[in-house]
């Protein structure tokens, strides 16, 4: 076989410019178009052993879905995708693909390694673009009942494969719209909410019923969940933002995160006072965290009309855990990054309200129990740095509402509910749980392939009934 | 679900509703709240459960009008829905034998007092009742309160009903009289009531809870706008409360945060009765027209 031409870099996905996009909440990315797609998918090696495939949290096979698009069977992509991935439109745009598929990927030695991630959007987005996606023939109801408490993506996910099952599946949400995290999280602009409702209607097709307005651990207990399911399946997310636990933190005008991208994502305070949730607009807004959710917040900001929006992280870039791609546009639409920087206190005016934020420098000491060097604050170096918005975006931990109501429910370090990492089992017979609520924060991907777990045990337990 | 089975004017300003939320009644306990959104583009609305009745299948709300939100959810009639009805949240109010308990209820806040008054009375307390508002066509449910309580002291700002008096003054009467009869005390009204009733019973050490109505948007927990300062740390109004202790309370932290979107809720007023002026000349436009055609 002739030796297969290397093509350096990634093939160029159009964007809109970010003078442009500052100003509305549009998706960034346009996606690639057929031609596109095909060439970078030709950029595969089609490496003999690889490693693309243990990248992937749920194992997609990545080179053969790869095969597909370069040979133009873009549906046949599609329905490869599908076996291991429930959401590929949702996973192709928030994955963190630069620390698991495409990381291993042959090319990455010397090259940029193939676009998996957009490759697996474009798929998705062909796919949706033929029209509504055909529900597969159903087996037989099993007459089992399922519980699913929260319709994020572990919820999602377990959700559709038990439906696939046979079993009867109701999703339990919160909130008043289906999708957790995916709708009041991640922005319009990172995600378009019509992929996710698209998805949720998809699940809805395969027959599962999805309550909203229902809060488990208070509208009924999951005690109460267990005498009327057969079994119940735990997706309640990692939704109890952190704090800084600084002097001056409850000033008003100081959001966390999760309060201003849930204002502004699900309750579209950007469209106030047609809307009628209202938020504050920050002139010059400080948003401290270095992940993803701080990058939303930083870019939110600047369209709902920031002159400067600036992020405050104490560790260096290279840390940061936000995805790349999220650093970069962040940086192209004019997010000025302060690192190697604590914050120690907000001042106040004579109303109560923010207006700067006082914080330390740091240089990096010793590596932590994460491997990373940790910050030392540099004594005496403080200075203040002017804001009326300061958004808190360090983190999140599971919500305790069902850990607290339900005694015999075992839970771990930092309030994550304990499973068997095989079967995503808890301590209570019937129960499985997955995603954050296991892990305390991780991906959209990880919990999707916790689901994928917790849905093949969750079928052996209804049918053999063995715990 | 959802559905308003009945609407009741209980003053200008002041509606009660009756609505179908048989899950909530259900579960309802005293000190619990519900959220509401009345429509699509509605804002998530926490209002205290001021009476329920498991067996209906009903929860009794009531609001004032202070807002463009509340002063939709006036318009709203017999047979309308609400959109989102969702509960119950907070943590019940901690019901015991005490001995004697003082109830203060101050303008809506004679709502949620209502349900603590009813069960401390029937855990076999001694209830006296203090209620008051700014004049007498804003009082309610007298009736009812007196019902569930030993003694009942009414005040107004105006003296147009009962005494004329806040109701920090006929509260400071009892302690300085029967103080140490005085087991516990509840406070629910507007933030500058229940701070002022907190700083009175303060000297005489005489716990009092406080139900606190914060900025909030989902109220399980998620996103800590409702967080009120304690003296023992921070805590969120939605999944720790809403029922606190008064002494703990940092208020002028709190009344300045309850402020914070008072200019956002001013231009939403505004812009809704503008709205409603113009839907009703567009309305009176089309009647005289379709009068002129004969249509």
């Amino acid at each position: 076989m002739p030796k297969k031409e290397i093509v350096p870099k990634k093939t160029p996905m159009a964007e809109q410019p970010p003078a442009e996009r500052i100003h509305n909440f549009n998706e960034v990315p346009y996606g690639y178009t057929p031609e596109e797609a095909i060439a970078e998918a030709r950029r595969c090696l089609e490496c003999k052993n690889p490693r693309c495939v243990e990248g992937c949290p749920v194992g997609i096979d990545i080179p053969g879905f790869l095969k597909l698009i370069a040979e133009g069977d873009f549906q046949g992509a599609a329905n490869l995708i599908h076996q291991a991935n429930a959401l590929p439109a949702i996973t192709g745009r928030v994955c963190p693909q630069e620390t698991q598929c495409e990381v291993v990927c042959a090319l990455c030695k010397k090259y940029e390694p193939v676009a998996i991630g957009r490759l697996e959007r474009f798929v998705a987005d062909w796919e949706a673009a033929q029209g509504v996606l055909p529900v597969p023939p159903l087996p037989p109801p099993t007459g089992k009942k399922v519980a699913v408490v929260g319709s994020g993506p572990a919820g999602i996910t377990v959700a559709a494969d038990l439906a696939k099952m046979g079993h009867e599946v109701t999703i339990f949400e919160a909130l008043h719209e289906p999708g957790g995290v995916l709708i009041y999280g991640i922005p319009e602009f990172r995600l378009p909410k019509e992929i996710v409702r698209r998805e949720v209607d998809y699940v809805r097709r395969l027959g599962v019923k999805i309550v909203t307005d229902f809060v488990v651990g208070r509208t009924a207990t999951l005690e109460e969940l267990l005498q009327e399911f057969d079994a119940v399946f735990l997706g309640t997310g990692a939704g109890l933002p952190w704090f800084l636990n600084i002097p001056g933190e409850n000033l008003s005008g100081v959001y966390s995160a999760n309060e201003y991208l849930t204002r502004v994502n699900l309750m579209k305070a950007y469209l106030f006072p047609e809307y009628d949730t209202p938020v504050a607009r920050g002139r010059r807004v400080v948003t401290i965290g270095g992940g993803n959710v701080a990058m939303d917040a930083a870019r939110t900001a600047l369209r709902m009309g920031a002159e400067e929006s600036i992020i405050v992280y104490r560790r260096s870039r290279e840390e940061m855990p936000a995805r790349l791609e999220e650093i970069h546009h962040a940086e192209e639409e004019g997010v000025q990054f302060m690192l190697l920087t604590t914050p120690i206190a907000f001042h106040g005016d004579e109303q109560g309200r923010v207006k700067e934020l006082e914080c330390l420098r740091n240089e990096l000491g010793e590596p932590d129990e994460s491997g990373r060097r940790r910050p030392v604050a540099i004594p005496g170096s403080n200075f203040r740095i002017p804001c009326d918005l300061a958004i808190i975006a360090i983190g999140q931990s599971p919500n305790p509402l069902i850990p607290t109501t339900t005694p015999q429910l075992k839970i771990g370090k930092g309030g994550v509910v304990i499973v068997d990492e095989k079967t995503m089992k808890t301590s209570i017979k019937g129960v499985f749980a997955g995603g954050d609520v296991a892990t305390g924060g991780a991906t959209v991907i990880l919990a999707m392939g916790h689901a994928r777990i917790a849905a093949k045990a969750i079928d052996e337990y209804l049918r053999t009934g063995e715990w | 679900m959802n559905r308003i089975l009945e609407k009741q004017v209980l003053s200008d300003v002041t509606k009660l509703m009756v609505v179908e939320a048989p899950l909530i009644a259900r579960k309802a306990q005293a000190g619990q709240f519900v959220i509401v959104r009345i429509s699509e583009r509605s804002e998530r609305i926490p209002l205290t459960i001021a009476d329920f009745d498991r067996e209906a299948g009903t929860i009794t709300l009531i609001f004032q009008q202070v807002g463009k939100s509340t002063e939709e959810m006036a318009t709203l009639e017999v047979g309308d829905h609400f959109a989102t009805v969702v509960g119950p949240l907070g943590r019940p109010t901690e019901i015991e034998r005490y001995g004697t308990v003082v109830c203060v209820g101050g303008g809506v806040g004679i709502a949620p007092i209502y349900p603590i008054a009813r069960a401390l009375k029937e855990a076999g307390n001694t209830v006296i009742s203090i209620i008051g508002a700014r004049t007498r066509a804003y009082l309610f449910w007298e009736d009812r309160m007196r019902a569930v309580s030993d003694e009942l002291i009414i005040c107004t700002d105006d003296g147009s009903y009962g005494r004329k008096a806040l109701v920090t003054e006929p509260l400071k009467e009892l302690l300085e009289t029967r103080g140490n009869e005085i087991a516990r005390v509840w406070a629910i009204g507007p933030t500058i009531m229940m701070k002022f009733v907190s700083l009175t019973t303060k000297p005489f050490n005489v716990p009092t809870i406080v139900s606190l109505n914060t900025i909030m948007v989902d109220g399980t927990g998620m996103c800590g706008g409702c967080r009120v300062e304690l003296t023992s740390g921070q805590r969120f109004v939605c999944v720790d409360g809403p029922e606190f202790d008064g002494h703990q309370v940092n208020w002028d932290n709190l009344l300045a945060r309850v402020q914070f979107y008072r200019e956002q809720e001013r231009l939403a007023l505004e812009h809704w009765r503008h709205k409603c002026r113009l839907e009703e000349v567009v309305a009176q436009e089309e009647a005289r027209t379709s009068v002129a055609t004969g249509r």
